[in-house]
């Protein structure tokens, strides 16, 4: 299977990239890792016209502290998250999660912005960082704006990104207290038929669903539940409350509600003892 | 578009079209079949390389993207054709192979992993090799195969 046709176009700035974009307009994609895009692309489910390759915009792979945030810049690998000691101290889900995603070839060439933009519901980046309360730098023509994590994901492999907008930085609140991530699959490097991510912090826990509806989800119910001194077995059993699973040859929707319920039990009750 | 590569230590130019995927490239332009088209969906790793010493799945990277890269391929691992790279010398010895179809790519998603984490405890080898299916089910030879090549590089 070959992709259709299409133009290649590589960026070496950040600048260069946003310049291109404003060229090009929808008509273009940006290639990072393309993990994700380029199997869409030889199963001609996307065709863009031009690819705008950023992989090597070696000023977007970073991992530092920001008082309280840790900034991960867009085009830093799942490999290198993985294996960073900042991201090991400060937030250690998602340095776990990013260790979790594909598989090792995968991880040496996917990037959490082009997982984030891609957003997949199913993927476990998003997931994690949704329930951390993260955002999303966006740079545009007319500079930067601020997305949380909470108001990016739009639809199915949809985002708040404008076509001429990229995405360069991911910021993600330093998060020391207990966190668990339960990955359902049928097989190791699946997507996940259901995950749930839970991280606890002063005074509230963030929970967050994978595959239980067009983007990836905020368990609200299971939030409000706990926040109003349920148990956590009480609380999860509200896990699949206002979501819309699919059914598929992996699950039925029914099968999706039950992993969601027992996840999200399973999760809190790891994240309570770490 | 016009690329320069190094394959297996040597200098390769080529013109290529922008759509080229990087195993296409390998078999098809330079003839090096070693690396297989299995799944051709970035699932089974029989398609494995080495791009700047790090394992991909050749299925799922553009020619264009790897321009500039250091690529080692499974026929690079002993040019002289002796199968003497220790990794190999450990699949033969462990008989780590069954069809042997699955098997480039295992060597080479090995050899990355223990680049990484030269001395891997059991799970970690099954774990390092998650991206690569062997559909004779030959897996604990190939384990077997790769905990071996680790003690024999101690």
């Amino acid at each position: 299977m070959i992709p259709a046709p299409f133009a290649y176009r590589r960026a070496g700035s950040a600048d260069e990239a946003l310049s291109l974009l404003a060229e090009l307009g929808d008509e273009a994609k940006l290639l990072a890792g393309g993990q994700s895009l380029l199997p869409l692309m030889k199963l001609r489910l996307a065709t863009p016209e031009t690819l705008i390759d950023v992989r090597r915009i070696a000023e977007l792979s970073y991992v530092r502290e920001d008082g309280d945030t840790v900034a991960i810049g867009a085009l830093t690998r799942h490999a290198d998250l993985h294996a960073n000691d900042v991201a090991g101290r400060a937030v250690p889900m998602l340095a776990h999660v990013a260790g979790l995603v594909g598989d090792p070839q995968i991880r040496h060439r996917g990037t959490i912005g082009g997982s984030c933009a891609h957003a997949d519901p199913s993927a476990d980046l998003p997931t994690a960082l949704l329930a951390m309360n993260a955002s999303f730098v966006l740079r545009g023509p007319s500079g930067e704006r601020t997305v949380p994590a909470t108001e990016f994901f739009t639809g199915f492999l949809e985002t708040v990104l404008e076509p001429d907008e990229m995405l360069v930085e991911v910021r993600v609140p330093k998060s020391p207290g207990g966190w668990a991530y339960q990955k359902f699959t049928r097989r190791a490097i699946d997507w996940a038929t259901v995950a749930v991510a839970v991280q606890r912090s002063d005074g509230a826990t963030g929970v967050a669903l994978a595959n239980m509806g067009a983007t990836p989800l905020r368990a609200a119910a299971v939030e409000s539940a706990l926040s109003s001194g349920s148990s956590a077995a009480d609380a999860a059993a509200h896990a699949d409350e206002g979501t819309e699973p699919g059914s598929d040859v992996t699950a039925s929707a029914e099968y999706r509600r039950h992993l969601a319920r027992v996840l999200t039990e399973r999760a809190l009750a790891e994240a309570s003892s770490r | 578009m016009k690329v320069s590569l190094t394959v297996n230590g040597q200098r390769r130019e080529a013109d290529v079209e922008d759509r080229t995927l990087l195993i296409h490239f390998l078999r098809d332009q330079l003839d090096l079949t070693g690396a297989n088209v299995g799944c051709d969906t970035t699932s089974c790793g029989a398609c494995t390389v080495l791009v700047d010493g790090e394992s991909v799945k050749s299925c799922t990277v553009l020619t264009a993207s790897a321009d500039g890269s250091d690529i080692t391929t499974i026929e690079g691992l002993s040019p002289a054709g002796q199968l003497d790279h220790p990794v190999q010398k450990a699949f033969r010895e462990k008989h780590g192979l069954q069809c042997g179809f699955c098997t480039p790519g295992m060597v080479m998603a090995a050899i990355s992993l223990l680049e990484e984490n030269p001395h891997p405890t059991e799970e970690e080898v099954r774990s390092g090799l998650e991206g690569n299916l062997c559909r004779c089910t030959g897996y604990h030879n190939i384990v077997a195969a790769v905990l071996s090549a680790a003690e024999a590089g101690k």
